[in-house]
């Protein structure tokens, strides 16, 4: 039959075409895998995008209302799944994907949001080793962030208490997974920061899948441990698991259990230790001892003291001869000065006029002066004149001058 | 003088003592003095390490929201 005479208008055959897909059952609920492209996050909230395989494209909308629950950041180029059922927007005549749900292709959602997190953190540098703080050699307080009952904290118990009991055990009991979960666990690292009452942390978790263990990956917990002054250990699941804690921790141990070994020292190897040291001690003090004896014996072997009066002994010697020499040499000293005197003496008595005078010379004196009468000049006539002879004197006066020059 | 030392600073302080004693130039009466002191550390030391007594506390919030310590009784 022809319908030759029934025009539809627009709206109309739009309409139309939305009523026979909404009747379709397997178009109501379909999943539709695809990659992303033109992906638009509009002011809304709500997600423009298409998704497209190698022949052909299929336009998407995501409302806010289902958006908001997605785990991880939708983005160009990314695989996913696409939960929703297909319908028209008759305005444009376009069909499209309304999407429910969406999930990435090949990887977890979960797996995706730890990815974009980690990436973003990291590029924060919430994980540089840098700013990783060193655990206290001996704390005398340990803060243990997890649940209260189970096996890890009667592990962590047990394992301080065989490596050393003295410290002591502060624990804030968390629930370990469920929406309450990051909330406790970053409150009760900032409440041992607050009460500085720990010297170190350590947060624990026993194994389980990565939606147990979905607390430690998140970002208030992740920054509550970077901000911790106290330095912090993650110990969470097995030795395989790897999560968002444990990088942004100043360290990561593989379990609790490995946490309770290396948060402190094992005191027997310790007192061990400290008894070597003790003997140590003692076996140098006795060496140093009797380095000292022998080093006096030495010294009070040797010729010094054996014989301490050889030296002076010695000197004794040496002061005699000496003394000797002085001896000798001052007399043939005395003897050598004799003889120069004498000689001297007998020149010196040669030129006396004493002995001038015994020859029969004589000294005239003027009698008022004392002068010696050299010319006939010093005197004149009636004057007194005194004459000294060798053996005395004579008292006289001048009757005449002769020879007058 | 010794108390409040912490465990690291006390047993490195007793390390550079025997070291000191081993290179073996000191007079008689620093020597008499460096095992003296070395003996008080290790007496303090091994103090330390003797203490057996166990305290382990949960802490709880109480309705004014302060934080109370409680004795932790395991299997609770």
């Amino acid at each position: 039959m022809v319908f030759m005479n029934h025009v539809m208008t627009v709206s109309e055959i739009n309409k139309y075409i939305k009523e026979i897909l909404s009747r379709d059952i397997i178009l109501s609920m379909v999943f539709v895998s695809g990659e992303i492209s033109n992906y638009k996050y509009h002011y809304s909230g709500h997600m423009y995008f298409t998704i497209k395989d190698d022949k052909s494209v299929l336009k998407c909308v995501m409302f806010k209302s289902n958006g908001s629950a997605l785990k991880f950041t939708p983005e160009n180029g990314m695989k996913v799944i696409v939960k929703g059922y297909i319908s028209v927007f008759e305005r444009d005549g376009q069909y499209q994907l309304y999407a429910e749900d969406m999930q990435p292709d090949g990887l977890g959602s979960l797996h995706l949001a730890y990815e974009q997190l980690k990436k973003r953190l990291e590029s924060e540098g919430l994980f540089d080793q840098y700013q990783k703080k060193k655990l206290p050699y001996l704390p005398s307080a340990i803060g243990v962030v997890t649940s209260s009952t189970g096996a890890v904290i009667k592990d962590i118990l047990n394992i301080t208490g065989r490596r050393f009991p003295g410290v002591e055990i502060k624990i804030l009991p968390v629930a370990v997974q469920g929406e309450q979960a990051p909330l406790q666990i970053s409150r009760a690292i900032r409440k041992f920061n607050e009460l500085k009452n720990v010297d170190v942390i350590i947060i624990a978790r026993g194994g389980g899948s990565l939606e147990e263990l979905w607390a430690f990956n998140d970002e208030k917990v992740a920054r509550s441990i970077f901000c911790s002054e106290i330095p912090v250990i993650s110990a969470v699941g097995h030795e395989t698991d790897f999560t968002i804690s444990d990088f942004a921790a100043d360290v990561r141990a593989p379990t609790p259990s490995a946490a309770a070994e290396m948060v402190v020292p094992d005191k027997a190897v310790l007192m061990e230790y400290l008894c070597n040291l003790e003997r140590q001690l003692k076996n140098l003090l006795a060496k140093n001892l009797e380095q000292k004896k022998l080093h006096y014996a030495k010294l009070m072997d040797s010729v010094v003291f054996r014989r301490p009066f050889d030296k002076i002994t010695q000197e004794m010697i040496r002061l005699d001869n000496l003394n000797k020499y002085l001896h000798i040499g001052l007399i043939s000293g005395i003897d050598k000065n004799k003889a120069r005197l004498s000689t001297i003496a007998g020149r010196l008595h040669a030129l006396s006029p004493l002995s001038v005078l015994s020859r029969g010379y004589s000294v005239a004196m003027k009698e008022e002066t004392g002068n010696v009468i050299k010319s006939v000049n010093d005197v004149n006539k009636e004057d007194g004149v005194i004459i000294r002879l060798a053996d005395g004197e004579l008292k006289c006066t001048v009757n005449e001058k002769l020879h007058c020059k | 003088m010794l108390k409040g030392k912490s465990f690291e600073e006390a047993i490195s302080e007793l390390e550079e003592i025997v070291k000191k004693l081993e290179k073996g130039d000191l007079s008689l009466e620093d020597s008499m003095q460096m095992f003296k002191k070395g003996v008080d550390l290790s007496g303090y030391l091994s103090g330390k390490l003797n203490d057996a007594e166990r305290k382990i506390k949960i802490l709880l919030e109480n309705e004014k929201g302060e934080i109370v310590e409680n004795t932790f009784l395991e299997g609770e």
